[in-house]
């Protein structure tokens, strides 16, 4: 198996999502399914050859730097959690 | 009025042969009827349809109405629908209502369109099969205890019960192609960049395309006229004219050139989807193609390429989920990482997940070149491989899928059994080429359809060539007996 335990465990916490410990040896199993999968992509020999990440090979499109868009943060508030005075709240970070 | 295809509608509508109020509540009617069958609404917008069926009704009988006025469709739930819930399948959606609109469903809205609801969808459009969703599995009209396919299973399996005229799909690895060939509908998923993903909820957004189904290529063609087109808000949408892709359908193909790639038709497909795709074959034979053996050499790397991409992309796109600002949040907090983690936790089902963590793995420090570099490169390999093909032939055909509609439950616990069910029509995405699939044919009263994959840009031809097999052929008229 390419992942053990721990490393599910690392990556999970890398990708800030809490999973249970009886789920992680299912997901080592089915992780390291899917690496086995992906390491047919060694079978190819991919020297000097361009990474391609865009199908059409198109660059940023870029904008003059004016503003556009109208202010919306009481419509884009009311679908938030938990909000006081136009900001966002979460637990405290700071003691 | 629900075996007729959009244009048959359409000019039912212009002729006042019936009202949009009319359509729009037999339709209506349909879905209140069928759907607990189906699964494949997860919101119906009764009212706000009837409301805009009675404006579309007023713009026709002043005759200010487009070809798509007054018209019901059916829309994936991951556009963004202004005042409307859109979940994308989840659990961290299940409380959203978009503040704002997709260009796709607003383009629709401003052609007339009425709106029916949100179709189910795999969780975030992660799946083959709909078996994701957080609101249950859709059923498979021809055969409710197979899955429809996915991730557009929901709009796939309501235009095949025809509970919707026409319907919205995304396709990320093949989420419009497959569920239109396992419900025999027609799918089109067009080329990277032509259709706005501006309020489309991002899951690979270097994959990402939205495309019409419905019930022929022609409607198909109306669709998307409306569809495509370039869009300042979406940083990858294409400048480039919009043609009438109605114009062409009727051409004649004689002499087309159509290109059969050799690792479609390998050890992995099912030998009577292959009987099927023979006769296919055939049939465009009959009508003056001709067939060219092709090789796609690294097609076989799709799906290992696709499985680094796509996670990858969807890792960095996910983590906006985040229990602050929108979604899900987990009840008593600890601390802002246990707020994160445990709403993430909560929120995304098991596929999701998966995906997020091979993502994380695959872009984290140490694995960056071996996984996301080497893939990337891969996929040059496969996207030069097709252009290679299209210096020979005009369009390239193929099965959608390697088999019909497995059982509900079937690949449920072995994601590389489910991501195989994909393998001829990932590589069209990594590509950025334009596929469509069509009804080709029934296998023990299940459906099989037919890709047909164009060059960048080449819809229109798709179109004309989809077309043609279908004013030869019946099978795009074929309904479930259960939902006739």
């Amino acid at each position: 198996m390419l992942l053990n335990a721990d490393e599910v465990r690392k990556i999970a916490h890398l990708a800030r999502l809490e999973i249970l410990d009886a789920e992680v040896p299912g997901y080592a199993a089915n992780l390291s399914r899917i690496l086995d999968l992906v390491a047919e992509l060694n079978s190819v020999d991919t020297a000097g050859i361009e990474p391609m990440a865009h199908p059409l090979d198109a660059a940023q499109r870029l904008r003059t730097d004016e503003i556009t868009e109208s202010d919306q943060r009481d419509d884009f508030q009311q679908i938030a959690p938990e909000v006081a005075e136009g900001l966002y709240l979460v637990p405290k970070v700071i003691e | 009025m629900h075996d007729k295809t959009l244009t048959e509608l359409a000019a039912g509508l212009h002729a006042g042969e019936f009202s949009s109020v009319e359509l729009t509540r037999h339709f209506l009617d349909r879905i209140r009827r069928y759907n607990p069958d189906l699964n494949s609404f997860i919101t119906v917008t009764e009212e706000r349809a009837l409301a805009a069926a009675k404006q579309a009704d007023e713009r026709l009988a002043r005759g200010e109405a487009g070809p798509l006025e007054g018209l019901p469709v059916a829309h994936k739930d991951i556009f963004c629908t202004q005042g409307v819930k859109t979940t994308c399948g989840s659990r961290m959606l299940d409380n959203f209502i978009a503040p704002y609109e997709s260009t796709v469903t607003a383009r629709m809205a401003a052609a007339g369109m009425i709106t029916l609801g949100k179709t189910n969808m795999d969780e975030f459009a992660m799946g083959s099969s709909n078996e994701t969703s957080y609101y249950g599995p859709v059923k498979n009209p021809w055969d409710t205890t197979r899955v429809p396919g996915g991730s557009s299973g929901g709009s796939a399996a309501a235009m095949a019960a025809r509970l919707a005229p026409a319907a919205t799909g995304t396709d990320t690895g093949g989420s419009i192609r497959q569920p239109a060939a396992l419900c025999n509908v027609t799918g089109l998923k067009p080329t990277y960049g032509r259709v706005s993903r501006y309020g489309m909820i991002a899951f690979a957004s270097s994959l990402d395309q939205a495309g019409p189904m419905a019930a022929t290529a022609e409607d198909c063609a109306l669709l998307l006229n409306v569809m495509a087109g370039f869009d300042e808000r979406d940083s990858t949408s294409v400048d480039r004219p919009v043609p009438d892709y109605t114009a062409a359908l009727n051409k004649d193909i004689k002499g087309l050139k159509i290109g059969l790639p050799k690792p479609f038709f390998d050890s992995g497909l099912d030998s009577k989807v292959a009987k099927i795709i023979g006769a296919v074959i055939e049939e465009y034979t009959g009508a003056g193609a001709e067939f060219i053996e092709i090789d796609l050499p690294h097609m076989h790397l799709s799906v290992p390429v696709y499985y680094v991409v796509a996670p990858a992309e969807c890792s960095s796109n996910l983590s906006r989920f985040d229990g602050v600002r929108y979604g899900y949040r987990a009840g008593n907090p600890k601390d802002l990482e246990d707020l994160f983690k445990r709403s993430r936790g909560e929120g995304f089902g098991a596929e999701v997940q998966r995906r997020i963590m091979i993502g994380t793995y695959a872009l984290s420090a140490g694995y960056y070149d071996a996984y996301y570099k080497k893939a990337q490169q891969v996929r040059r390999l496969i996207a030069d491989d097709f252009k290679r093909a299209f210096e020979q032939v005009d369009v390239i055909m193929g099965p959608t899928s390697p088999s019909t509609a497995f059982k509900i439950g079937e690949k449920a616990d072995d994601p590389v059994a489910m991501y195989l069910s994909d393998i001829y029509t990932i590589a069209v995405n990594l590509a950025g080429l334009p596929g469509i699939s069509i009804p080709a044919g029934m296998a023990d009263g299940l459906p099989v359809g037919v890709q047909i994959i164009g060059n960048y840009f080449d819809e229109a031809r798709l179109l004309n060539v989809a077309h043609q097999y279908q004013q030869r052929t019946d099978w795009h008229r074929q309904m479930p007996e259960s939902f006739k």
